[in-house]
């Protein structure tokens, strides 16, 4: 086991794939000579050269050729500096990435990774603060994963990099420094469509995605002041969802709160909440309560993006009016 | 066929394509006024010289992109015409098994991948299988087919941008056929010669005859060779003329009637035809050409005996299904 920072653990992930596989590269902007704006990629073009590659800031073709290179043979990992951009990759993704391996009837597959991060919480402003998480999810042929933790983060973009099939994967500003044990003995990757039982509880299930994970356990430990035993689950993959965890959960809690950073209204809360009403519905005691970002621009001064992303309190106050 | 002056059977092969070609667009006009069609087709009649011969400069290794009217590209590039035909008939024994359909045809076997139906995009996707060559050092070209409309978009500048910095094996082929759908390229561009775009890339690019099959694969395989050698991609701009609508479903009155006769007297096909009769005696050239449409016919009768798909479930493996109930956590 290692102490280490989660941007650090996605380094060694990018490194320990590219070593096994020539022909994993890296590409984006600012990836090379500088290591990445949030420093992810530092010292891989020291290591690995060509592979790792500076580009221009031409995110709507960088992400079609990522399609096709990885359609010609190889595994790109592209990085989208910011989630907020990635409109700009969405007809490559939508029109291409998620449709060739179906209407080509299985002559190919793309496997290619789109790394970006997404998320407010410090003042980065409207376009450079949110969770369009929702955006790829919706999107049938492409995975979407969030890991939270660092060992979660080095196994899943190993797996995320194997994986035959494109892969979201989404990271969060406010995770970068977060530290953790990672198994560093342990290189296999991880398994993409598994959510992460964080901490048991009876009373109540939390699913949340990404940095919300952490305020859904702050909000637990607030919750267990009051005697109410919440088990929060971090879902993980956005896509495939683990819908055994879920129902397990709300077969036992009978009480559900689904948390996403995204935009509530056709946001990805929406689609948890539905699926808890598909698979559980007698299970449940009363409705699902969601908890999302405020349908509006993030804000750029602190006292009001408070206001319009969500926080522990807002999940356990979420979780209270559930029980209620 | 890479030498940069065909000999009389290349020729001859690439006419044999051209009529192939023309006589699928023509039997898919009947058949669409027949009402045997499904969803709007897009043919190339007077444009076949451009797909047939720029897939006849390349090597079996080679990959092709093309756009929504890529006829010409899938025939030229060698593929059966019965599974052509099948794949516009949503027929199972088509390319993609009809879940294709004609404008989104792709055969990794050689290397044609694909149709594109989103204007713009088969530069990107020429781009990204380029760079991918290059990073494993393969000695092999992308084509990027596209139109003077596609010309005019973000990812056709950022890819020969890109293109022309990694000196990627790319080689971009603009077939300027004077539309986007209904207007006229005078009305989309701010210049009129798309190759003096080139310049601010810093790579070669010219302007030549679409219509004379023999200026386009002399072109096309000069840029292969170039890209190849690893000296980085080319823009090469045929100018041609769609001389049917823009789909089947066109209404038309925007073609002035005096410019369609002017390029209807400038038909690849009669200008190769002229040629060839000329080197192998015109009945050899009928012989030929009958040949093709007997074939074409012969693609069109077994095609559509051919059964429809039917529908499976993903299987829960395919990136389409969401696993099973009771995976654990
Ligand atoms: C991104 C996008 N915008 C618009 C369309 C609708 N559309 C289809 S073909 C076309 C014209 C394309 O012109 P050009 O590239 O010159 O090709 P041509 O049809 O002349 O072969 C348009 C506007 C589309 N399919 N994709
Ligand atoms: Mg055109």
């Amino acid at each position: 086991m290692a102490m280490m920072r989660y941007a650090e653990a996605l380094n060694l992930a990018l490194r320990e794939e590219m070593a096994r596989d020539d022909s994993v590269f890296v590409f984006g902007e600012d990836v090379a000579a500088y290591g990445g704006v949030f420093k992810v990629t530092q010292g891989l073009a020291e290591a690995f050269g060509d592979r790792v590659r500076d580009t221009p800031i031409s995110e709507q073709t960088l992400t079609a050729m990522a399609v096709t290179a990885a359609m010609a043979g190889s595994r790109p990992v592209l990085e989208i500096m910011y989630a907020d951009f990635l409109p700009l990759s969405l007809d490559a993704l939508i029109n291409q990435a998620s449709v060739y391996h179906y209407i080509w009837n299985g002559q190919v597959s793309m496997p290619f990774v789109l790394r970006t991060q997404g998320g407010g919480g410090v003042g980065t402003g409207a376009q450079h603060a949110k969770s369009l998480d929702a955006m790829v999810a919706h999107v049938p042929g492409l995975k979407v994963v969030a890991p939270v933790t660092p060992a979660d983060a080095r196994a899943l973009l190993k797996a995320a990099i194997r994986d035959p099939h494109p892969v979201i994967f989404l990271e969060h500003k406010l995770l970068y420094n977060l530290r953790g044990e990672v198994p560093e003995e342990d290189d296999a990757p991880g398994e993409i469509g598994r959510a992460r039982l964080v901490r048991e509880g009876g009373d109540v299930s939390i699913f949340a995605t990404s940095r919300m994970v952490l305020e859904a356990e702050k909000a637990a430990d607030d919750l267990a002041g009051d005697g109410i035993a919440a088990e929060v689950i971090d879902l993980r993959s956005l896509r495939p969802l683990d819908l055994g965890a879920i129902t397990a959960s709300v077969a036992k809690t009978n009480h559900a709160v689904v948390v996403n950073e995204g935009w509530r209204f056709c946001g990805y809360t929406a689609e948890l909440a539905a699926t808890i009403m598909d698979r559980a519905f007698d299970d449940l005691d009363a409705p699902v309560e969601r908890v999302a970002t405020r349908d509006m621009p993030i804000p750029y001064a602190e006292t009001l993006e408070r206001e319009v992303i969500p926080d522990a309190a807002a999940i356990a106050a979420a979780a209270r009016r559930a029980l209620a | 066929m890479t030498a940069n002056s065909p000999s009389e059977q290349e020729l001859l092969e690439m006419h044999r394509r051209m009529v192939l070609t023309r006589c699928l667009e023509e039997t898919l006009g009947e058949m669409h006024k027949a009402g045997r069609t499904r969803g709007p087709i897009h043919r190339c009649d007077g444009q076949e010289a451009v797909g047939v011969g720029a897939t006849a400069a390349l090597a079996a290794e080679d990959f092709v992109t093309t756009t929504h009217r890529g006829h010409a590209v899938y025939l030229g590039r060698g593929l059966d015409p019965r599974r052509v035909v099948a794949e516009i008939f949503g027929r199972e024994t088509g390319y993609c098994a009809g879940r294709g359909g004609h404008m989104l045809l792709g055969d990794v076997e050689t290397g044609m991948l694909g149709g594109n139906a989103i204007v713009g995009a088969s530069i990107p996707a020429a781009t990204g299988m380029a760079l991918s060559m290059q990073l494993q050092g393969a000695a092999r070209v992308a084509l990027a087919v596209f139109g003077d409309g596609a010309a005019q978009t973000g990812i056709c500048h950022e890819s020969m941008n890109i293109a022309a910095l990694w000196r990627l094996p790319v080689v971009f082929l603009l077939e300027h056929n004077a539309y986007g759908l209904t207007v006229h390229h005078s009305a989309q561009s701010s210049v009129p010669e798309l190759s003096a775009r080139a310049a601010g890339y810093g790579m070669p690019g010219e302007t030549i005859d679409g219509n004379d099959v023999v200026a386009v694969f002399q072109a096309v395989a000069q840029a292969v060779q170039r890209a190849r050698r690893g000296d980085g991609p080319s823009l090469i701009e045929a100018r041609t003329y769609r001389l049917e609508g823009f789909s089947t479903s066109d209404m038309g009155g925007y073609q002035p009637e005096d410019e369609i006769a002017k390029w209807r007297a400038r038909d690849p096909i009669m200008l190769s035809r002229a040629r060839l009769a000329e080197a192998l005696g015109a009945a050899r050239v009928a012989a030929c050409e009958a040949a093709a449409r007997a074939e074409m016919d012969a693609a069109f009768e077994t095609a559509l005996a051919d059964p429809m798909p039917g529908f499976t479930p993903h299987a829960p493996s395919a990136p389409y299904s969401e696993p099973p109930d009771g995976g654990g956590r």
